[in-house]
């Protein structure tokens, strides 16, 4: 899960990591009074959405006077905003965060994340801030620090020294770095992050580490021992489709295509992605019912699928394991009567209680097309939207 | 002969009185595994179909029954408990069902268990089916059939897809393994993989890998270095926009790593045969077998 920089920086405060002042706003009037109570000569207008590259985009604008920061806030608010990590459409900005000017003498990174490889959170600096840090890595990797944090020990002060050090703090700047650290690595643990990332990190010209900017994910397995987190989701940031899906807990993912796909577990449904793209057609959707598939949720997914008005076709493509064929043909069957069939249905089911799956879809008298394997399903699907 | 598991295999089931544990737990008697014992806490003293003892904890159940394997369906936010009790109970072998665990659990886990020696499977993962002697997962047993080529997979279902492949075609399994789709699993492809070159009776294998993380590169480097029995591989997620998390985990292609075309051009270069779609996964293996 994803959060605005102003909620992740406002959880960097309550564990002791300092950020410069600011206030989120959801209006021009509010980013006017906003700057209004911060006071001084030069603010940050930056938009807030769930994706980086922001200020590149122009989604991070300086302003000199409350009367700038109105005229900047009205450019922003209610526009989408492209950057090179959404779409082409980019996200629309409803929510600004309002900081005031920080003098600084330094730009530099530090970031806390899963090292996957090696099973072990992981600390990464540089002393290259504020840019595309990938764009470091691939150029500079000598400029990219590394501490693998041992998860049964934690992060030990001599790697916060040895990094700080590496990153150039010294004197009164590396005691504080150290602090930042375990600070930042205390937030990473106790809140199950994914990744909690700083960038910039600057040191200000009164000799002080400030964090800048912050990003936090949140593991969403997780999510169930930190309750609170969850009043920090921004539904707005995500597909209508995908926040109904949530409710279900369905793995739903908008694509662009016209074929509808419900399947169960992820990889058999990119697994059906790829192959419909192979007969020449597009998913419209990326959806893994789950292990814990019951009719209810079976009944949830096809609804989605069908409300979607791109879509085409539908290719329900099932192996039973965990799942049932039978359950999930009731689930089907029942969620076609209740809101219709307008486009072309393919089904291909296998494994786990195949037969009575099969005999239920018959005996349905529903109009649909069986498919007798995934190839086969797919092409069908394909020829059928068209 | 196979790998991991086989007629000596003793299982206990974890969870086993849950809507899963207690379906699965059916199967797998029905296919013919040895499950010896169950535990859910709580319901100690009682009996699992009618003969099967249940017991409170898992060392009670290890010094009563044997049992060296466990398979775990306990919730996901009792897994890592779970997993750590089996491990600290002596059982050599764990097969972790439970999908939707937190990841800083299973790092805390993983950690231990490495330095018990405890091997692990999943989580997040369909098990692990030596046919027809042995199944200790939820894999539809009717597709499977006794051969020589053994089948890892990092997905569940897309498994049953490629080994029905496989059957239909005549061409029998050793051993099939899911290791799960999670960002952090027990073993990984290189472990099992390893175990199946040493496998007399393993003649070829099948690797089913998806996008995210590096494990079919290190995989792709070890059947380059150290194995001589041919491997046939699928990758699925070609089609897959970056950034977003597929399901599983594991399946995300974080800012332009762990595409499916960079493990595909990895995998070749070892050598290994990739199947161009998830429907010709069987085929492909039939074309290697037959030279």
């Amino acid at each position: 899960m994803k959060i605005h920089e102003y909620q992740a920086k406002k959880l960097f405060r309550k564990h002791g990591i300092e950020v410069p002042r600011g206030i989120p706003a959801f209006s021009v009037e509010d980013a006017a009074k906003a700057a209004h109570s911060l006071g001084g000569d030069t603010f940050v207008v930056k938009a807030q959405i769930h994706a980086g590259g922001r200020g590149k985009a122009g989604g991070i604008k300086v302003a000199h006077s409350v009367e700038e920061v109105r005229r900047l806030a009205s450019q922003l608010l209610d526009h989408p905003l492209v950057t090179h990590q959404t779409t082409a459409q980019g996200r629309i900005v409803r929510r600004l965060y309002i900081e005031e000017g920080v003098r600084i003498t330094r730009e530099l990174y530090l970031a806390i994340l899963l090292d996957r490889e090696l099973s072990c959170p992981v600390m990464v600096a540089s002393p290259e801030g504020g840019t595309d840090i990938e764009e470091v890595a691939r150029t500079h990797p000598e400029q990219i620090f590394r501490e693998v944090i041992h998860p049964l020990i934690g992060l030990a002060e001599y790697q916060c020294r040895r990094m700080a050090l590496a990153l150039g703090l010294r004197d009164r700047l590396l005691g504080q770095a150290v602090a930042l650290m375990k600070a930042l690595y205390g937030l990473f643990w106790g809140l199950d992050c994914s990744l909690v990332e700083i960038n910039p990190l600057v040191v200000t010209a009164s000799d002080s580490l400030l964090a800048l900017d912050a990003k936090i994910n949140f593991d969403s397995n997780a999510l169930t021992r930190h309750s609170e987190l969850l009043e920090l989701r921004d539904l707005d940031e995500q597909e209508p489709q995908e926040n109904e899906a949530g409710k279900y807990q369905l793995n739903y993912i908008k694509l662009e295509g016209s074929i509808g796909c419900m399947v169960n577990g992820a990889g058999l449904a990119m697994a059906t992605m790829d192959i419909i793209s192979h007969y020449g057609g597009q998913p419209a959707n990326f959806l893994d019912v789950g292990g814990n598939a019951n009719r209810e949720r079976v009944a949830a997914a096809f609804k989605i699928i069908t409300a979607d008005p791109a879509v085409k076709a539908i290719f329900v493509n099932i192996f039973g394991g965990i799942v049932r064929c039978d359950m999930l043909a009731q689930g089907v069957v029942e969620a076609v009567r209740e809101v219709g069939l307008t486009v072309p249905l393919v089904v291909r089911l296998d494994g786990t209680q195949v037969e009575r799956g099969k005999q239920i879809l018959t005996e349905s008298g529903l109009n649909m097309i069986v498919a007798d394997s995934m190839a086969d399903g797919a092409r069908r699907a394909v020829q059928a939207a068209g | 002969m196979s790998i991991l598991v086989d007629s000596t295999t003793r299982l206990l089931c974890q969870g086993i009185t849950g809507a899963n544990g207690s379906f699965h737990a059916h199967q797998m008697i029905q296919y013919g595994t040895r499950l010896v014992a169950g535990v859910t806490p709580g319901k100690g003293g009682s009996c699992f179909a009618e003969r099967i003892p249940i017991y409170d904890t898992v060392s009670a159940a290890v010094a009563e029954t044997g049992a060296n394997t466990s398979i775990i369906f306990v919730p996901a936010q009792f897994a890592a408990d779970a997993i750590l009790e089996a491990a600290e109970s002596d059982i050599a072998l764990i097969v972790a069902i439970t999908e939707g665990i937190p990841v800083l659990d299973m790092v805390r886990v993983k950690h231990h268990l490495n330095s018990l020696g405890t091997l692990l499977i999943g989580p997040n993962c369909p098990g692990i089916i030596t046919p027809p002697v042995c199944k200790v997962g939820i894999m539809p047993a009717s597709i499977h059939t006794p051969g020589r080529v053994g089948v890892v997979s990092r997905s569940g279902t897309l498994t049953y897809e490629a080994v029905a492949q496989l059957t239909a075609l005549g061409i029998g399994q050793s051993t099939c393994i899911g290791i799960g789709g999670d960002p952090v699993t027990g073993m990984n492809f290189v472990d099992i993989l390893q175990l199946f070159e040493g496998d007399a009776g393993t003649d070829a294998v099948v690797l089913i890998g998806e996008i995210g993380g590096n494990t079919e590169e290190q995989a792709a480097e070890f059947i380059r270095d150290q194995m001589t029995k041919p491997v046939v591989a699928f990758v699925a997620g070609q089609t897959a926009p970056p950034e977003k998390r597929m399901g599983h985990a594991g399946a995300i292609i974080s800012r332009g790593r762990g595409t499916a075309a960079d493990k595909i051009r990895a995998l070749e270069a070892a050598g290994v045969v990739v199947a161009s779609t998830p429907a010709e996964i069987g085929a492909t293996v039939k074309r290697v077998l037959d030279g």
